[in-house]
Parts: C-alpha cells; sequence; structure tokens
C-alpha cells in the first residue's frame, strides 16, 4: 500500500485449472492434424503416420504458457492497470518523436555503405537485396496504399492487381519495343493508374467490407487473365529475360562499356544491386512526399473528410466521385511505379507473384501501421517483410531441431499468427494517433479514439 | 439438352457444397458484421480432418461399410471443426468486439493464412488423394449415345445437404437458441438486456457455421476425393459470393445463392471457357454488388445519420 499500488493476488488452484483445461482443448485442436499425418507410400496410397511425441509436447507448451500467462503476466496487467496513467509523457518520447524521421532517413541512406562496411561485397549482397529492397518494396506499396485505405479510408483487397499491371506494362513493352526503363516507369504508372480508375469507377457506390470484396474479385479476375491469356502472358510459364535498367544508358554487365569498367572499379553485382536500392529508396520517399504534399491540397483534405464521414463530406458540397477516383488512381500509380520496378530487378515475373496473399500482406501493412501513418506503414513493413526474411537466416536452428527442420517453411504461419497477435493487442495498428494536417495555433496529436476510419 | 441436364445435376451439387459454406458466411456477418474471412479455410481444415478420420476407420480400424465410415467421419469433422472455430472466435475475434470495423477483417485475414501455411505445414504441400468412397451411378436416360448420370455421391450429397439444412432451419426457427441468434443480430444491447447471453450466442454461431462447413468439407473430399491445404481460398470466396448474392443476412439466400453461383459455375465451364470459371463467379460478385447490393432476399441497408 505504501505508493498507491496494490499487490495482486494469484490464484493458484484457478491458475493450474485453466492451464489443464487450455492443454486440454489444445490436445483436441491438435490431435487430428498434429497427431496424425497423412504420408503417401511407396504404392503411391495415402497412409496415416503418428506424431505423438510432437502433439504432447506442444500441448505441453500450451499448458506451460496458460501457466506463466496466470502466474506473471496477468498480475503484471493487473498491477499496470491500477498504477496511476502519467499525464504528460516522459521527456524522452518527445525527444525520440523529433530525430526519428531525420534519424531513419539518414540510416536508410547509408544503410548499404554500413553493410558494405561491415560484411564485404560478397556478404553485402544478400542484405542489401533480400532486406533492403524486399522491405522498401512494401514499403513503397505500403504507402501507395495507406493514399486509397489510410487516407481516403477506401478498403481495397485488389491493390496487387495494379502492381501487375505495372509489372507486365514493363515486362511487356520492354520486351517487345525495347523502351528504356525511364520511359516505361511513367507508362507503367499511368496505365495502373488508368486501370485503378477504370475499377474504381463501378464499385464507387460500395462501402467497407463490400468494396473490400469487389476489389479482390477484381484482383483475381486480373491475376486469371495473366493466367490464362497464354499469348499476351505465357500463363504459368511467366516472362523472362526482361531487361534491366541501366544506370542512365550504362549497363551493369562485365563488357568493356559496363557500369564498373566505366568508372575503373572491379566487376561486381553489387553495384546494380546497389543502384536498384538507392532506385525503389527514391521512388518510396517520391511516394510519400507526394502523400505528405497531397494531404495538404484540397483534395487531400477532402480524402480525409470523406474518410472520416461521407455523408458530411457530400453535404458541404464535396463531389465524392471525383474524391474516391483520385484516390484510387493515385494509389494505382505508385502500385504502378512499385510493380514495374519489381519486373525490372527481377528479370521474370509470372502470376504466381500476383496472388491475394500480396493484397492481403499489403493491407495488413497498412493497418498493423496505423492506417494513415507513413512512419507506423514503414514500421510494420520492415517488422513484417523483414521478419518473415530472417527466418531464412535460422539456420543455426537446425542444430537444435535437427537437419530436417527447416525454418522457412514457418515464414508464412508466424506472419499470419503475428497479424492476428497485433491486431489484438493494438487494434488501430502501432501507430495510432494521427497527425492533422489543419490545426489552429498549435499542432496536437489527434488519439486513436477520437478517429473512426474504414466505413466509407 | 443432355449436357444441359447433366450439368444441371452437377450444378446442385457443386451449389449445395457453396450453400452449406455460404450459410456460415451469412450468420457470422448477420451477427458481428464481420466477413469471416478465415472461414474458407475453415472449410479446408475440416475436409482434412475428415480425410485423417477416414483413414483411420479404414485403414486402421478396418470399417468396411462405407455408410457407416461416412457418417463416423460426418460427425467427427462436425465436432472437430466447431472446436476449431470456437477456439478461433475467442483467441481472434472476440478481444476485437467493439473494435473499429477494420481489425477483425485483418486478423480474420492472419487467421486464414494461418490456418492454410499450418495444414501446410502439419500435413504437407501436396495433393491428398484417396481412392473412391462411393462408387456407381443411376443412368437416368441416354440420348444421343449422352448418358445423364446421376452419382450415388451426387445423391448423398443432395441428401445430406437437405437434412442438414431441415435441422438448421428447426434450429434457427424454433429453438432458444435459434431465437437468441435472432435477437442479437437486431440489437445486441436490447438482446443482453432482456438476459440473451450474447457472447455465449455468438460463439454458438461460429460453432454452426463451422459444423455446417464441416459438413460441406467432408463433402467435398467425398465428391473430388482429393484435397490440398491451398483448397480453403477459392470456395470461400465462392461462398461469399453465394452469400452476397442471395443477400447476405439472409439464410434462405444463401442456400439459394449458393446453388445459383454453383449452377452458373457448370453451365459457363459447359457452354464457355473451363479457364475462366472463376472468372464467372468474380464477376457475378461484382455485378451483383454493383447493382443489387442487398442481394436477392436482404434486407436493403438504410443509412441513418
Amino acid at each position: 500500500m505504501a505508493d498507491g499500488v496494490e499487490k495482486v493476488r494469484i490464484d493458484t488452484a484457478g491458475a493450474l485449472r485453466d492451464a489443464a483445461i487450455t492443454a486440454l482443448l489444445a490436445f483436441g485442436l491438435f490431435l487430428p492434424l498434429i497427431g496424425f499425418q497423412t504420408v503417401t507410400n511407396i504404392r503411391n496410397e495415402l497412409v496415416l503416420t503418428t506424431r505423438w511425441p510432437l502433439l504432447f509436447s506442444i500441448v505441453a507448451i500450451v499448458g506451460v504458457a496458460r501457466l506463466a500467462y496466470s502466474f506473471f503476466f496477468a498480475p503484471w496487467l493487473a498491477q499496470r492497470r491500477l498504477r496511476p496513467v502519467a499525464v504528460t509523457p516522459p521527456a524522452w518520447r518527445g525527444f525520440v518523436g523529433k530525430w526519428f524521421v531525420p534519424f531513419a532517413i539518414g540510416f536508410v541512406i547509408v544503410y548499404p555503405a554500413i553493410v558494405i562496411a561491415s560484411l564485404g561485397f560478397g556478404g553485402a549482397l544478400k542484405w542489401v537485396d533480400n532486406f533492403g529492397i524486399q522491405i522498401l518494396i512494401y514499403v513503397m506499396l505500403g504507402w501507395g496504399l495507406n493514399i486509397v485505405v489510410g487516407l481516403a479510408g477506401l478498403l481495397d483487397l485488389g491493390y496487387v492487381a495494379f502492381y501487375a499491371v505495372g509489372a507486365y506494362a514493363y515486362a511487356l513493352l520492354a520486351k517487345e519495343f525495347g523502351f528504356s526503363f525511364w520511359i516505361l516507369l511513367p507508362l507503367a504508372g499511368v496505365m495502373s493508374s488508368f486501370w485503378g480508375i477504370l475499377l474504381g469507377f463501378p464499385v464507387l457506390r460500395l462501402r467497407g467490407d463490400y468494396l473490400a470484396i469487389v476489389t479482390l474479385a477484381f484482383g483475381e479476375i486480373i491475376r486469371i487473365v495473366l493466367v490464362n491469356w497464354v499469348d499476351l502472358t505465357n500463363g504459368y510459364a511467366g516472362i523472362s529475360g526482361i531487361p534491366r535498367p541501366s544506370f542512365f544508358g550504362i549497363p551493369f554487365n562485365a563488357d568493356d562499356d559496363g557500369f564498373a569498367a566505366t568508372f575503373g572499379l572491379a566487376f561486381s553485382p553489387i553495384y546494380r544491386t546497389i543502384f536498384l536500392y538507392y532506385l525503389i529508396l527514391a521512388l518510396a520517399f517520391l511516394t510519400a512526399f507526394v502523400t505528405v504534399r497531397l494531404r495538404r491540397l484540397p483534395v487531400g483534405r477532402a480524402w480525409e473528410a470523406l474518410r472520416e464521414d461521407e455523408i458530411a463530406c457530400r453535404s458541404l458540397g464535396i463531389n465524392t466521385t471525383n474524391t474516391k477516383l483520385t484516390a484510387f488512381g493515385m494509389g494505382a500509380m505508385f502500385a504502378g511505379f512499385a510493380g514495374s520496378f519489381f519486373a525490372a530487378r527481377q528479370g521474370f515475373i509470372s502470376p504466381e507473384s500476383f496472388t491475394f496473399l500480396e493484397s492481403a500482406t499489403i493491407l495488413s501493412i497498412v493497418v498493423l501501421g496505423g492506417m494513415g501513418s507513413q512512419i507506423g506503414v514503414a514500421i510494420a513493413a520492415i517488422v513484417m517483410i523483414g521478419g518473415t526474411e530472417i527466418m531464412r537466416e535460422l539456420d543455426f536452428l537446425k542444430q537444435i531441431f535437427g537437419e530436417s527442420f527447416d525454418p522457412t517453411q514457418y515464414r508464412m504461419l508466424l506472419f499470419g499468427f503475428a497479424m492476428v497477435i497485433i491486431m489484438v493487442l493494438r487494434p488501430r495498428g502501432l501507430v495510432s494517433t494521427r497527425d492533422p494536417s489543419v490545426f489552429l495555433k498549435e499542432r496536437k496529436a489527434i488519439s486513436a479514439d477520437l478517429v473512426k476510419e474504414g466505413h466509407g | 439438352m443432355e449436357v444441359f441436364l447433366q450439368q444441371l445435376i452437377n450444378g446442385i451439387t457443386l451449389g449445395s457444397i457453396y450453400g452449406l459454406i455460404a450459410i456460415g458466411y451469412t450468420m457470422v456477418f448477420g451477427i458481428i458484421g464481420m466477413v469471416n474471412f478465415a472461414h474458407g479455410d475453415v472449410f479446408m481444415v475440416a475436409a482434412f480432418v475428415a480425410l485423417v478420420a477416414f483413414l483411420i476407420l479404414t485403414t486402421w480400424l478396418g470399417v468396411s461399410s462405407i455408410a457407416v465410415a461416412l457418417f463416423i467421419v460426418l460427425i467427427v469433422a462436425m465436432l472437430f471443426t466447431s472446436l476449431v472455430n470456437w477456439i478461433i472466435e475467442r483467441l481472434a475475434y472476440r478481444p476485437l468486439r467493439g473494435s473499429f470495423r477494420l481489425a477483425p477483417l485483418i486478423s480474420a485475414i492472419g487467421m486464414s493464412i494461418f490456418l492454410s501455411n499450418f495444414v501446410q505445414v502439419s500435413q504437407g504441400p501436396r495433393n491428398k488423394a484417396i481412392p473412391p468412397m462411393v462408387q456407381g451411378e443411376f443412368v437416368l436416360f441416354t440420348q444421343n449415345d449422352y448418358a445423364v448420370t446421376l452419382s450415388f455421391k451426387q445423391l448423398i450429397i443432395w441428401g445430406v445437404t437437405a437434412v442438414l439444412l431441415v435441422c438448421f432451419w428447426y434450429l434457427v426457427a424454433k429453438t432458444r437458441l435459434g431465437r437468441a441468434q435472432r435477437a442479437c443480430e437486431q440489437d445486441q444491447k436490447m438482446a443482453a438486456l432482456v438476459g440473451v447471453n450474447v457472447d455465449q450466442t455468438i460463439s454458438m454461431t461460429f460453432v454452426i457455421a463451422a459444423a455446417l462447413a464441416a459438413v460441406a468439407g467432408t463433402m467435398y473430399l467425398m465428391y473430388y476425393g482429393v484435397v490440398s491445404f491451398s483448397d480453403g481460398f477459392v470456395p470461400g470466396v465462392k461462398a461469399f459470393t453465394a452469400a452476397v448474392l442471395g443477400g447476405i443476412g439472409s439464410l434462405p439466400g444463401a442456400v439459394i445463392g449458393g446453388l445459383l453461383i454453383g449452377l452458373i459455375e457448370t453451365m459457363w465451364s459447359a457452354y464457355f471457357s473451363i479457364d475462366y470459371k472463376d472468372v464467372a463467379a468474380f464477376s457475378v460478385l461484382a455485378i451483383t454488388l454493383i447493382f443489387l447490393p442487398q442481394g436477392l432476399f436482404g434486407r436493403p441497408d438504410v443509412e441513418k445519420v
């Protein structure tokens, strides 16, 4: 009772009972699919094998975890609830809030140099490519979708369709007509934007979940067309040998007029990777910059007004049709840029890269980041994509679980699990406060409790 | 004519399966206003449970009577899938009740990814094929050397679906639970005030939805004889289409929507292009939502300011 904090009592019998019930439920839950495994034998018949040790260890882990929850986590939560809430945030918060963005921008600019300095050319390739470029693509896609979902409040589950349009536009035009990357980048953006408006037009009357499902349907239709229109897209086999972007006309190869030779360097594949890294970084910054500026323009204000209340918006004389279409078109344009970058980076594209799972990933990045918050989206992309990429690097786990253990298998499993957990713990995303674009005298963050979104 | 009749039979069979899944979407949407994205994957999990149960019965226990085996498999799949969906609701959706609207949807998408990958990791990525459970067919008539047949498994699907729909209708229309469900659908706060246990009712809704999806999963396994971890998504979206077409929130609408989607899909495959059969279903979804957002049997959504 010393400082007003009460000691929380732990109910041991209750905790044990809860743990037993949880373990029992886990046993029931995992019995059919972990206890038994269906395997195809030599005669090509499906037979069953059992995995009792695995089943019982999982059940035991679940039970112990529940016990730990009631003994440690629940009291901690209860204690935290009893503690008086600090009215003024601690001083370090303001400091971090002020310096985080400049520091993060500085870091991503020098990131390749840091990696090369610490790992050398050979080791750095993977870190710049798999982590740097891969994450930045999703950051850019997240920022693009953020315009549609976060600012305009239109729930779009088919965003990957525009990414696909950009990628195929670049791949086909570059292969057929030999146009350069710099011509096709804006062209791909324009084409995606056109498709965004085209698909956006019929669905404008829909709201919320319905809009999400129709955009999902459009996304799937585009994918199925890509699979089946073999004459144009080569179907499942995909398009390979897509021309790579050059350094303002200087190709990245080992020839005498290649990048390395021109600048008097020893040839290494990493120059192209670093170039691509800065390219996607520039594209991502462009997306962020355009979004920030658009929020101050009438159209951006109209988007945010639309998100908060469509009816109020309409009664104030805002043309909701045009407002929604510009959001769709703008979001799709950035997806098109990202798509053409993706095609140029991979050199190969197939419909496999544009499944619904991609749309779900991008949307989840936007929502997990806290809709409308650019920093939140970037952090979510780093956590979700970087997290799944890091699963590829966990080979040391083989020493614990045996040679047959393959951590990469569990990437998407953990990805889905993380989505659920983050939503349950922080339903409004990682960064849930709003940054107002119009304010009186003093800029204040708007608490998440005061805003509603995603209903229009 | 003969091709048309055959496709009609096939379409009704497929439509019955979609209808059973669609009821789950429509019930959950009706009661908590959420698109349960993971429902298609719950259906796929059910098919896997049915597969495991069927293998245990036939290869280990040596049950030779297919009728007995099928009955037990159905019961096991229903029980287990109900448990799964009950736990999912408790863990992933209940904490988000009353939160902002997108949160449960994202949670459900995460759950959908989790379930399909869980099955992939635990059971392996390959297609699981079993020898045909039920063989034999009636030849209805033959015309121009084309025999129109009604196979036993199609008959079983029709029969099981019909029986279950009657049970389900009784449950919703006549029992205390059904009344509680309808009350929660109209006004949760008011229902709670008059003594309905809202949380429990919502849990039971998920359980019933899962049980019907389990029947659909078992029937799917019996009909096609093959299942894989990725089989949840497309039937799930099509069943959702069926629910929307019938008018989301309307139970008879879900069944009729399911039959319509099944028929559209089989007819499209027969007369146009089998490659684009999914496009047909998705286009129906888009067209319905654009021109008839309340569906065939749904109540129009009145917006109050």
